[in-house]
C-alpha cells in the first residue's frame, strides 16, 4: 500500500526514471544489433575469427558489471559519469547474445539449401540476404531477446555511475534502508525485463519465416 | 562425333586428409547426351559433378565448360547456365513452391509476368497441379513432389544443361520407380545435355545414353547400356551382376 502511495506522490520522477531506463536499453540494444549482426556475419565468412571474437566477447560477459561501470569511468572518450558510459557498458553486455546467435543462426542453416542456394547462382551477398538471415532470423532475434532482458536487468546497476533508470529507487533504497524505495524501483525493473521478453519473443514468432514455423 | 559440352582434363581433386576423390580424370560431356555417372560411394561421382558448376576446384588437371576453364567463368554465370538437382532437394524452406521455382529467372530479374507463366509450365512438365502447390511450402509436400519441384527449380531458366546428383536416392522404391520412368519420358523432349550420379545401375540403364562407370577417382570404364552388360571391366561386372540378380 505504501508502494501505491509512492507512486502516486513521485508520478513524474518514475515517468523520468522508466524512461532513463527505456532509453539505456534500446539505445544501448540498437548500437549491439548494429554493430553484432554485421559481426557475427563476418565470422561466418571467416570461421577462423570465431574463436578469438567470441572469446573476447565471452570475457567481457563474465566482468560483473559494477567493475564494468567502475573500469570505464576513468577512460576517455568512452567513459565518464553518466549515460554514455552506461550505454557503452550496455553494449559489451549485449554484444555476445547478438554476435554467438547471428553466427551460429547462419551455420545452422541446413547445408543442402546452402548448396543448392550456390549451386542454382546465388552470388555470396544474395546467399546472405534472401536464404541465411531470412532463415536464421529466429535465433537471431532470440539472441536480441536475451540481451535485452539482461540489459534491462544490468540497467539498474547504471544508477550507480549516475544514468538513472529505476536503480536510482534501488540504491537510495538500500542506502537509507527503506524497503518501499528498493521495491519502487526493482518491482517495474522485473515488469520491464518480462515485458521485453514477451514482446520481443513475440515478434521473433512473427519474424521466424512461414515455412519455418512448427506446426504452421 | 558430337561436340564436348564439358571435358576434363588430367583432372585431380585432393581432399584436406590427403586422400585423393578424383585422380587424373580425363572424361567429355557430349551435348544432348545423358551421361551416367556410376559408381560405389566415394568413388568420385558426386566431387567429378560439382567440378562442373565449380561448387570444387581441381587440385591440378583443368576441367572446361563451353570451350571455357571453369577457372575462367564467374562461378554465378556458370552455375545460372547449368541446372542443379540434389538428393535433399535443397528446396528453400521458407520460399512458397512458386518462389523455389522462380529462382533463378529471378536472379535474372525476369519480368513478373513471364515468371509466373513459366512458373506454370514448368508445374504442369513435372507433374503438378499449378493452383494446388503454387502457394505451398517445402514442408508440406511429399518427399515426391519435392523432388518435382527441384526439378522444375532447375529447369527454369532453361538451362542448356543439367546436373543431377542422385535427384531419386531418398525415395521410397514405388516414387521412385515412378519419377525414373516420368524423368526417362522427360529427357527425351528435353533435349539437355545430363549428367546424371547415382550408385543405381537399373537407373543408369534407364536413363542413361552413356555410362561412366567410376571406381577409386577414376573412370574405369565408359560405354552405352547395351554394350555395359557385356562389358568385362571387374566392377562392371560386379554392378552387371545386380542387374541380373
Amino acid at each position: 500500500m505504501s508502494l501505491l502511495r509512492f507512486y502516486a506522490r513521485n508520478g513524474a520522477e518514475v515517468w523520468q526514471l522508466l524512461l532513463q531506463h527505456l532509453g539505456l536499453v534500446v539505445a544501448a540494444t540498437v548500437l549491439a544489433v548494429a554493430i553484432g549482426v554485421p559481426f557475427g556475419v563476418l565470422l561466418t565468412r571467416r570461421p577462423a575469427w570465431s574463436t578469438p571474437v567470441l572469446g573476447v566477447a565471452n570475457v567481457l560477459q563474465t566482468i560483473p558489471s559494477l567493475a564494468l561501470f567502475g573500469f570505464l569511468i576513468p577512460l576517455p572518450f568512452l567513459g565518464g559519469v553518466g549515460a554514455r558510459t552506461a550505454i557503452v557498458a550496455l553494449v559489451a553486455y549485449a554484444l555476445l547474445p547478438i554476435i554467438r546467435n547471428t553466427y551460429t543462426g547462419i551455420r545452422g542453416v541446413d547445408a543442402a539449401v546452402r548448396e543448392a542456394a550456390l549451386g542454382m547462382g546465388m552470388t555470396d551477398r544474395e546467399l546472405l540476404r534472401m536464404v541465411e538471415l531470412p532463415l536464421a532470423l529466429g535465433v537471431i532475434m532470440a539472441g536480441i531477446r536475451v540481451a535485452t532482458v539482461v540489459g534491462v536487468g544490468t540497467a539498474t546497476i547504471a544508477a550507480a555511475i549516475g544514468a538513472g533508470g529505476f536503480g536510482v529507487y534501488i540504491f537510495r533504497g538500500v542506502a537509507t534502508v527503506n524497503d518501499t524505495l528498493i521495491l519502487a524501483g526493482a518491482l517495474p525493473a522485473a515488469l520491464l525485463a518480462l515485458a521485453a521478453d514477451f514482446g520481443l519473443g513475440r515478434l521473433e514468432r512473427a519474424l521466424t519465416p512461414r515455412g519455418m514455423r512448427i506446426g504452421s | 562425333m558430337t561436340e564436348a559440352v564439358v571435358t576434363f582434363r588430367g583432372v585431380t581433386v585432393r581432399m584436406p586428409d590427403g586422400h585423393d576423390a578424383v585422380r587424373d580424370l580425363t572424361l567429355q560431356v557430349r551435348r544432348g547426351e545423358t551421361l551416367v555417372l556410376l559408381g560405389r560411394s566415394g568413388s568420385g561421382k558426386t566431387t567429378t559433378l560439382k567440378l562442373i558448376n565449380v561448387l570444387l576446384r581441381p587440385t591440378a588437371g583443368d576441367v572446361f565448360v563451353e570451350g571455357r576453364a571453369t577457372s575462367a567463368w564467374e562461378p554465378y554465370r556458370l552455375r545460372r547456365r547449368i541446372g542443379y538437382v540434389i538428393q535433399e532437394t535443397g528446396l528453400f524452406p521458407h520460399f512458397t513452391v512458386a518462389q523455389n521455382v522462380a529462382l533463378v529467372p529471378t536472379l535474372e530479374r525476369w519480368e513478373r509476368g513471364r515468371v509466373g507463366a513459366r512458373v506454370r509450365e514448368l508445374l504442369a512438365l513435372v507433374g503438378l497441379d499449378a493452383e494446388q502447390f503454387l502457394g505451398r511450402y517445402p514442408h508440406e509436400l511429399s518427399g515426391g513432389q519435392r523432388q518435382r519441384v527441384g526439378i522444375a527449380r532447375a529447369l527454369a531458366a532453361d538451362p542448356p544443361m543439367l546436373l543431377m546428383d542422385e535427384p531419386f536416392g531418398a525415395l521410397d522404391p514405388l516414387t521412385r520407380a515412378e519419377l525414373q520412368r516420368e524423368f526417362a519420358g522427360l529427357e527425351g523432349r528435353l533435349g539437355k545435355t545430363i549428367v546424371f550420379v547415382t550408385h543405381d545401375v537399373r537407373e543408369a540403364m534407364l536413363l542413361a545414353t552413356r555410362i561412366a562407370l567410376f571406381a577409386a577417382g577414376q573412370v574405369v570404364w565408359s560405354g552405352t547400356p547395351g554394350e555395359f552388360r557385356r562389358a568385362d571391366h571387374p566392377e562392371a561386372r560386379s554392378f552387371a551382376a545386380v542387374l541380373d540378380a
